[in-house]
């Protein structure tokens, strides 16, 4: 049923999105929005999608376009604190984002293999993403990101294969406050139980498990 | 010879369709745990890590296997999306989340209703029948082995015959206004939805659930224990939303149980006769409080879905 619900709402997507919109977004993508300021994706985020950790700059190839979606007008409404992207989402219309993060969901997805809960976990991050540390409230990182981190849906994100600079900066990112776009603090409150040497760990982790 | 053989086996097979035999009938509450006092601490079961390495530890594993990943580990048993640890939290280890600990050394016991002893193996039958709508794994099978291991394991050190603080749901009472399924409806939106659906109905990657059905074909049955309103708020508060249990008010987590168990799922495999009111009159109408066979805006609840 619900894959049923999904086939009519990407069909309807589809039809909403005519090609020359679709062209639209890869246009945005690779030389940027209409407007001043609107600067290329592909600068940091890279032909493929897959980004530059070194710089910080994420993954977002094959992600959720409602995820990527919100996450630009969160940078817009300051919920996600980010100097480089507040200006850039900014100059962004509306219709360019729905255009834009589309074209990103296309890009082709990390391969991930699957890591069951049944695994006896290795080192400090695998334990954390398959057992968590329920003495502190924290679930397991795969009961709400997938089994292998790989996404749920359009509100948990793809963490296999992300960079782990971008991982260990965005948990510190909830620590500090700077990001606080989640519903209920849901993820703020387990990344503010973290140590630092859990979220490298934890960051390495995810990292290393797409290819 | 081999004729009647076969003819034996359809006809075991026809009336196990017709009446299945259900292991441990009596699915009602036992007392709740006592309050954990201030100096008093919960149990600690062992570290994964401290398993033997040997057949001891190896069957202590597969249990735990079956555990978390129940639907693929024995998809035979299994008729619904559901693990085990969908509702034992932390691998079936945490405190207040129905821990494996506080289930193994409260059996066997004797149950007043069906003046019988009951097994834990009988308990854990009673689970696949009910919560997991599928078939109980025998006696003597190997996952059972499997998973009693593991719970003896975990119990490690821990009173027998005596409830537990932490053992079972903590019991939250009805609100003095009783419940509103309306205002449930609010609290799932706001506080549920995220996770499992704006229907219900949980979300999957691939062929797997990653947040369970709360509801629908694919959910725990009429006759899981869980479909007590009562249970589930106790369930609920203290563990839902995943990772902030004890944010929800009495009163919020009782709306939002009994909004959840308002909706139909498969029907209680000890029906009788086909009759939702027979089946209503003795199995559920002393059994907490629950909706089953009751009327909810017009609509007779407990039809089942398939």
């Amino acid at each position: 049923m619900r894959a049923f619900k999904h086939l009519i709402y990407s069909g309807l997507l589809a039809a909403a999105i005519s090609p020359a919109m679709a062209d639209d977004g890869e246009k945005i993508y690779k030389q940027g929005g209409s407007q001043p300021g609107a600067l290329a994706c592909i600068t940091c985020h890279m032909a493929d999608g897959r980004g530059m950790d070194a710089g910080g700059f994420p993954k977002i190839a094959g992600d959720s376009p409602v995820y990527l979606a919100k996450q630009i007008h969160d940078f817009k409404s300051g919920k996600r604190e980010n100097a480089i992207m507040l200006p850039i989402s900014s100059a962004l219309t509306e219709d360019e984002i729905v255009a834009v993060t589309q074209y990103m969901s296309t890009l082709e997805k990390f391969d991930v293999a699957e890591i069951t809960r049944a695994k006896a976990p290795e080192g400090l991050g695998e334990t954390l993403a398959l057992r968590g540390d329920w003495s502190r409230s924290i679930p397991e990182c795969v009961a709400c990101h997938g089994p292998s981190g790989v996404g749920v849906g359009d509100v948990f994100p793809p963490l296999a294969g992300q960079g782990p600079n971008y991982i260990a900066s965005q948990l510190r990112a909830w620590q500090q406050g700077t990001r606080k776009n989640d519903q209920n603090d849901l993820m703020g409150h387990i990344a503010r139980s973290l140590t630092e040497e859990e979220i490298t760990a934890v960051a390495a982790y995810f990292a290393g498990l797409g290819k | 010879m081999k004729k009647l053989l076969v003819s034996i086996f359809a006809l075991t097979a026809i009336s196990a369709a017709i009446a299945a035999p259900v292991s441990m009938e009596d699915q009602s509450q036992l007392k709740p745990a006592p309050a954990k006092a201030d100096n008093e601490q919960y149990h600690i079961p062992p570290l994964e890590a401290d398993l033997p390495d040997n057949a001891f530890g190896e069957m202590v594993r597969k249990g735990h296997a079956i555990f978390v990943d129940t639907k693929r580990q024995v998809p035979e048993l299994v008729g619904n999306g559901l693990n085990c640890s969908n509702c034992h939290l932390d691998q079936g280890r945490l405190a207040d989340s129905a821990p494996m600990w506080g289930a193994y050394t409260m059996y066997p016991a004797y149950r007043k209703k069906n003046d019988k002893v009951n097994t834990f193996a009988e308990r854990i039958q009673g689970c696949f029948e009910f919560s997991m709508n599928g078939t109980p794994p025998a006696a003597d099978s190997e996952t059972m082995t499997a998973l009693t291991t593991f719970a003896y394991w975990l119990a490690t050190g821990a009173p027998s015959g005596v409830k537990t603080p932490g053992s079972g749901y903590p019991d939250v009472a009805q609100p003095a206004g009783g419940y509103n399924i309306e205002n449930g409806k609010q609290v799932y939106a706001e506080q549920c939805a995220i996770c499992h659906s704006d229907n219900g109905l949980g979300q999957k990657v691939g062929e797997n659930y990653v947040f369970p059905p709360l509801w629908g074909a694919s959910s725990f049955n009429w006759g899981a224990g869980m479909h007590r309103i009562n249970t589930a708020a106790s369930f609920i508060q203290a563990n839902m939303p995943l990772g902030k249990g004890g944010t929800l008010s009495d009163q919020q987590a009782w709306d939002v149980a009994a909004y959840m168990n308002s909706h139909e799922r498969p029907q209680d495999p000890r029906l009788i006769d086909g009759d939702i009111e027979k089946t209503r009159v003795k199995f559920h109408a002393n059994d907490g409080v629950n909706l089953y066979g009751e009327k909810v805006n017009g609509v007779l609840i407990g039809q089942g879905v398939k």
